[in-house]
């Protein structure tokens, strides 16, 4: 019989520690996958921060680097200086790229450091308890605007990727949702360009994920796959914002 | 060493030092008085193929440091007092993942913005750990170039031996004054022990962490107490001092850096008027060099804390004394920095007992 689906050989044998619903555990296995598919488990080093995904270093078979909230694109600046010829990753949140840790992503991207981050949208702070987020949309309720999001007093949420884009020409940029099977394939893509780009040394590499949080959102599961389709991407369109000069699909560096 | 003298200021015979040591990354963020630290890494590093960068802000660079750190390299920063400020975040994490570098502290008077002056205000945050959580930086007080140089040069070693953060805590007259220093000879950083732990990649081997936080609860509780104990072996085995005087003072002054460069004139001072006066200078703030006091004479009937602060260090003296003797304080915060006169006018009261 021959298997043809299992577990990305870079992933553990471990479960995820996640809420019925989250999308978290499909982002890490796209990574894994993507890490799979390129051959550079040997080469690859993590670095996950502060939030639902704090333990996800337990997921993964190559080394793994935890660091303060939001601080990882500096952490991986670091790494990546050091060691120039390994893939560097730093997955996070929206609370760490978007708030807390928006210089260090900002001024790594203006470097056209060589290194990918993964960012999770899911409009709220996850772990802490559903509190809002610079991306929570304008109206969404959270444990922190009991109100919903008036952009009078919160202001309006922040389009990262797009920002990225503007100020770090030539890096590879892709907002990409986890909603459905067609967009995940898609997501897939762009783990891969993103990890290429890197691999090339073309620049900065960045995908920013919309991602399903059922238990910050209060909704069913269901609904809140819904809820991306219908409120997140009319706020967050999906798509490449940036490429870089050469394609990262190219065979040739 | 080698057998060449150089006329340096204390800042560059620190970093010419440190790259000695065979450290080839330093992350910084400008700030004064350690401005011709950070320059000559931007001029020196590139020349020797290492990396030189200028962070956004110091917590990036203390971060950045994290991430090299961790990747097994030799790694500095170097900052101000509210520059440093701003990195106990990082430092904190360093510690809690037992990542060895080097951490350059020239202090300015607080507190708040402060004002460009020597000063010695940053003692007890330097020392008492300076971040949130139960850790502890190992801290040199150097009172010279040459000291600046030689305790770069240690401070990297002990950094790897114990994988802990070291910190050189000097302040602008000892950064900026130029004195003849002698270089160490330069350690190769490829033939350095290699660093099994570092997260280089899990190629033919086990996959490393480098963790910021351990898993479960009782994890964190035995990451604390391997701490304590690795800060205990380093209080037993790492004290360092200097004393001069000693053997029959009547009065001991305990001053670090460049109040105890003062102090020592106003000292020589009073023994040629056979006042018997002696100096103990901590050269390692923390560990604090308790056992100076410890075997310290019977005939001492007094100590004379000298420091550039509100009165830090005589907390420590207090301590290692266990009060046996009295200990007097003096010192002010601000940017105040004593006259030889000042202090001889001090050893002099308080060497007639009052």
């Amino acid at each position: 019989m021959t298997k043809v689906f299992m577990r990305p050989q870079s992933m553990n044998d471990v479960s995820t520690p996640y809420c019925p619903g989250c999308t978290h555990g499909i982002a890490h296995r796209l990574v894994g996958e993507a890490v799979d598919e390129l051959g550079c488990f040997e080469r690859t080093i993590g670095i996950v921060t502060a939030g639902c995904s704090v333990r996800s270093w337990r997921l993964y078979r190559f080394d793994m680097v935890l660091t303060a909230h939001g601080r990882p694109p500096a952490v991986a600046t670091g790494l990546k200086r050091a060691l120039p010829d390994r893939m560097v990753f730093a997955y996070q949140g929206d609370g760490d790229c978007a708030a807390i840790g928006i210089g260090e992503l900002l001024h790594a991207a203006l470097r056209q450091e060589k290194i990918t981050v993964f960012m999770i949208n899911n409009a709220v702070y996850g772990a802490t308890g559903g509190q809002a987020a610079p991306t929570t949309l304008v109206g969404q309720v959270t444990t922190s605007y009991p109100q919903g999001r008036n952009p009078n007093h919160a202001g309006n949420p922040i389009n990262i990727a797009e920002t990225i884009a503007s100020i770090s020409k030539g890096s590879y940029v892709a907002r990409v949702a986890l909603n459905n099977v067609r967009n995940i394939l898609k997501a897939k893509e762009a783990v891969i360009r993103a990890l290429k780009t890197q691999e090339k040394g073309l620049g900065f590499s960045f995908v920013e994920m919309l991602s399903a949080c059922p238990t910050g959102w209060h909704m069913t599961p269901m609904d809140s796959l819904k809820w991306i389709d219908e409120a997140m991407i009319k706020q967050y369109p999906l798509g490449e914002f940036s490429t870089p000069l050469v394609t990262p699909d190219s065979q040739t560096a | 060493m080698t057998d060449e003298n150089m006329l340096l200021s204390g800042n560059e015979a620190l970093a010419e030092a440190a790259i000695r040591a065979g450290c080839r990354f330093f992350y910084g963020y400008p700030i004064t008085p350690q401005g011709e630290l950070l320059e000559h890494m931007a001029r020196r590093l590139p020349e020797l193929g290492g990396t030189f960068l200028q962070s956004e802000s110091e917590t990036s660079a203390i971060n950045m440091v994290y991430g090299t750190a961790a990747a097994g390299k030799r790694v500095m920063t170097a900052s101000s007092s509210i520059g440093i400020s701003l990195m106990q975040e990082g430092i904190s994490c360093l510690a809690a993942a037992s990542l060895p570098c080097l951490i350059v502290n020239v202090m300015r008077a607080g507190p708040g913005l402060g004002r460009v002056r020597p000063s010695q205000a940053d003692y007890r945050q330097a020392t008492k750990g300076g971040g949130h959580g139960d850790y502890r930086v190992i801290v040199f007080a150097p009172a010279s170039a040459q000291e600046m140089a030689d305790l770069t040069f240690e401070a990297f070693a002990i950094a790897d031996k114990y994988r802990n953060p070291t910190m050189i805590l000097c302040d602008a007259m000892i950064g900026q004054m130029m004195e003849s220093v002698n270089l160490p000879d330069f350690v190769n950083p490829s033939g350095l022990p290699p660093k099994l732990w570092a997260t280089t990649g899990a190629k033919n081997r086990e996959r490393n962490l480098v963790l910021a936080a351990p898993l479960t609860d009782d994890q964190l509780i035995a990451l604390n107490m391997e701490l304590a104990k690795r800060y205990a072996d380093i209080e037993v085995h790492e004290q360092k001092w200097e004393e001069q005087y000693l053997d029959d003072a009547e009065l001991a002054v305990v001053a670090f850096g460049s109040s105890a460069r003062i102090a020592m004139d106003a000292i020589q001072k009073a023994r040629e008027e056979g006042i018997k006066v002696g100096l103990i200078r901590p050269i390692t703030v923390w560990p604090f060099p308790n056992r100076a006091f410890a075997n310290s004479q019977n005939h001492i009937k007094g100590y004379l804390v000298v420091e550039m602060n509100n009165g830090q260090m005589v907390e420590d003296v207090l301590l290692a004394t266990h009060e046996r003797v009295p200990v007097y304080h003096f010192g002010k915060g601000g940017g105040w920095v004593p006259s030889p006169e000042a202090i001889y006018g001090q050893i002099l009261e308080r060497s007639k007992g009052g």
